[in-house]
């Protein structure tokens, strides 16, 4: 009966247009949009599917998917419940606001031994947030346990896991005791969607609420801080090709790019 | 009191010097050094000089069988280790599979921070400020990091390497990993390769990558054509990817791969922050759209208004002639 932990993340939605993106520079925040809600970070929602596609096989497997967040997050939770996992567990403190990676990582840790005994712990390579991609080897660091990162696929077999990792031009596949630690992209296949019948289900299952003093850890220390965050100008001087037949604009083209070093 | 750049540097499996190290040692350069790069690998003793003509003072060569092939519970102790022997006020990787993989572990193991995939630097007195892309490219983040060392990743073509100069001049030593097989906890069973000819993606100077607007999977022949005139790769949006018309390894993206090619051709591309997220630090973007309003256009260096089709067909026998000019 394996006990696998999924760690899923509430960010905002990253298909917000361009257009409508906006940060507050003094604050150092992104600005959320009226109208557009806060999403579960699509990796994580992989890795929630990658351990569905396990219990799938061992109907009997356990499936906890931990959140650090604000009030909201318990939404990306009861969406992975709806998925198909089994109970949730919500980090809700508001002292952990401004928690950096790191800081989010030891709680993690320290809520994953709470957890204990667990066999599995599936991370997504990065939040869509931040982008940082650090807190699933972080975590198995301060745990002790290995860690296979970047996977597109994950087998299950008492006592050890076989990972199919991509790698710049091609897969690996890897073997790790567990319990261990493996962070899945984006080339695992699209999460499945809850269905109306699930999300029911998924109202009755339970999300616990726990804050730092639940998990007995005072505020974990900031690694990081950040200075400053902007939007870059990104505006370039756009030339049209012109032309009356495809095959002018095609001679343009060329020609420019020719000028331009480019081709 | 620590001090200097330590590179943490790796060979390419042909067992050349990756091309990102070049690119850190020029950076750790511009930083004010000193650059101490150390390369982990496996038959890798002649990169030394390699390194000190891209302009490293001190070259660690750290040459292992266990180190032939990456593996973090290999390659993390070693890292760790270097650190502390070392004892670098900051400590650059790229943002490659290794750097990915090793910066956090390596972090943590030290009790620091890693900025990872950063696109521009500066020391503030003896404060890294890194800088790095966040949002799918849509802000940028500055970072200073409480911990020593500083660690950063760096995206491939942030910066230009030095002119490799063979009269430069430099220590360069030689060292065991001091690993042994059994702190390796995971196996690599299997290794293989993708059946792709040609460039890598992440390689390529030139990207031809399709879009919904293609129309069909048969869409993406021209685009091959066209990239194997130019010598470029072929990529394409998640859109594409999801409904099977292209394999997901080639997918560009928020949720696909970073590219930093040269010249990166959009076809057929409507311009969605998913897939700008994949090219956010390219320069020269060309887009082929036959919709005039599409918002690729706005991030474009050159946009081409049109039937793809035609103008793609057209464009490859242009860019055939040039090349055989």
């Amino acid at each position: 009966m394996p006990h696998i932990i999924c760690l899923a993340k509430q960010v905002p939605d990253p298909e917000t247009p361009a257009s409508q993106f906006k940060v507050d520079e003094a604050a150092k925040k992104v600005l959320p949009v009226p109208g557009i809600q806060p999403v579960p970070s699509q990796f994580d929602t992989i890795g929630v599917e990658a351990a569905l596609r396990i219990k799938d096989k061992l109907s009997d497997s356990i499936i906890t998917v931990i959140s650090v967040g604000p009030d909201s997050s318990r939404d990306t939770i009861k969406h992975c419940l709806a998925m198909g996992a089994d109970e949730g567990i919500h980090i809700n403190d508001p002292a952990l606001a401004n928690a950096d990676h790191w800081a989010t990582a030891d709680v993690l840790s320290a809520a994953i031994q709470k957890l204990a005994p667990y066999d599995l712990i599936i991370a997504g390579r990065q939040a869509v947030d931040w982008d940082m991609g650090v807190v699933g080897s972080t975590i198995a660091e301060s745990l002790g346990v290995p860690v296979v990162t970047i996977a597109k696929e994950i087998q299950y077999d008492g006592g050890k896991v076989t990972v199919e990792r991509v790698l710049l031009d091609g897969f690996e596949t890897v073997e790790a005791p567990t319990p261990c630690v493996v962070t899945v992209s984006n080339e695992l296949g699209e999460p499945r969607y809850p269905q109306l019948r699930q999300i029911m289900l998924a109202a009755r299952k339970e999300v616990k609420a726990w804050t730092l003093s639940d998990l007995g850890i005072p505020l974990p220390p900031n690694r990081v801080n950040l200075e400053a965050l902007f939007v870059p100008d990104t505006s370039v001087e756009t030339e049209f090709i012109e032309g009356d037949t495809p095959q002018e604009k095609a001679q343009k083209l060329a020609a420019r790019l020719r000028e331009s070093k480019l081709i | 009191m620590p001090s200097g750049i330590l590179v943490l540097g790796e060979a390419t499996e042909a067992g050349k010097l990756n091309p990102v190290v070049p690119e850190l040692i020029a950076i750790g350069t511009r930083l004010g050094g000193p650059v101490t790069c150390a390369i982990l690998g496996s038959g890798i003793d002649g990169l030394g000089a390699d390194c000190v003509a891209a302009g490293a003072s001190k070259v660690i060569i750290v040459d292992d069988p266990l180190l032939a092939e990456y593996q973090g519970d290999a390659y993390a102790p070693v890292a760790e280790r270097l650190c502390k022997e070392t004892d670098p006020s900051v400590v650059l990787l790229g943002q490659t599979m290794v750097g990915r993989d090793l910066a956090p572990r390596l972090a943590q193991r030290l009790g620091t921070a890693a900025a990872m995939d950063c696109m521009g630097f500066e020391m503030n007195g003896d404060k890294l400020v890194a800088e790095r892309p966040c949002y799918g490219g849509s802000a940028r983040a500055r970072y200073t990091i409480n911990g020593t060392p500083q660690i950063a990743t760096v995206r491939a073509k942030a910066q230009e390497p030095l002119v490799p100069d063979p009269s430069r001049t430099g220590e360069i030593t030689k060292q065991a990993a001091g690993i042994t097989a059994d702190a390796i906890r995971t196996r690599v069973v299997n290794r293989r390769k993708e059946k792709s000819e040609g460039v890598r993606l992440e390689d390529a100077k030139v990207v031809v990558s399709g879009g919904r607007g293609l129309g069909g999977p048969e869409g993406f022949l021209p685009l091959e054509e066209l990239a194997g005139v130019l010598g470029g790769a072929v990529g394409a949006s998640r859109a594409v990817c999801d409904l099977g018309w292209y394999p997901v390894a080639a997918q560009v993206g928020l949720t696909g791969k970073v590219v930093t090619p040269d010249l990166y051709i959009a076809v057929g591309i409507s311009g969605a922050s998913q897939h700008m997220a994949g090219i956010s630090s390219v320069k020269n973007i060309v887009s082929i759209n036959k919709d005039a309003e599409a918002s690729i256009f706005k991030a474009s260096r050159f946009a081409v208004v049109g039937d793809w089709k035609e103008i793609v067909a057209a464009f490859t026998e242009e860019a055939r002639k040039l090349k055989a000019s």
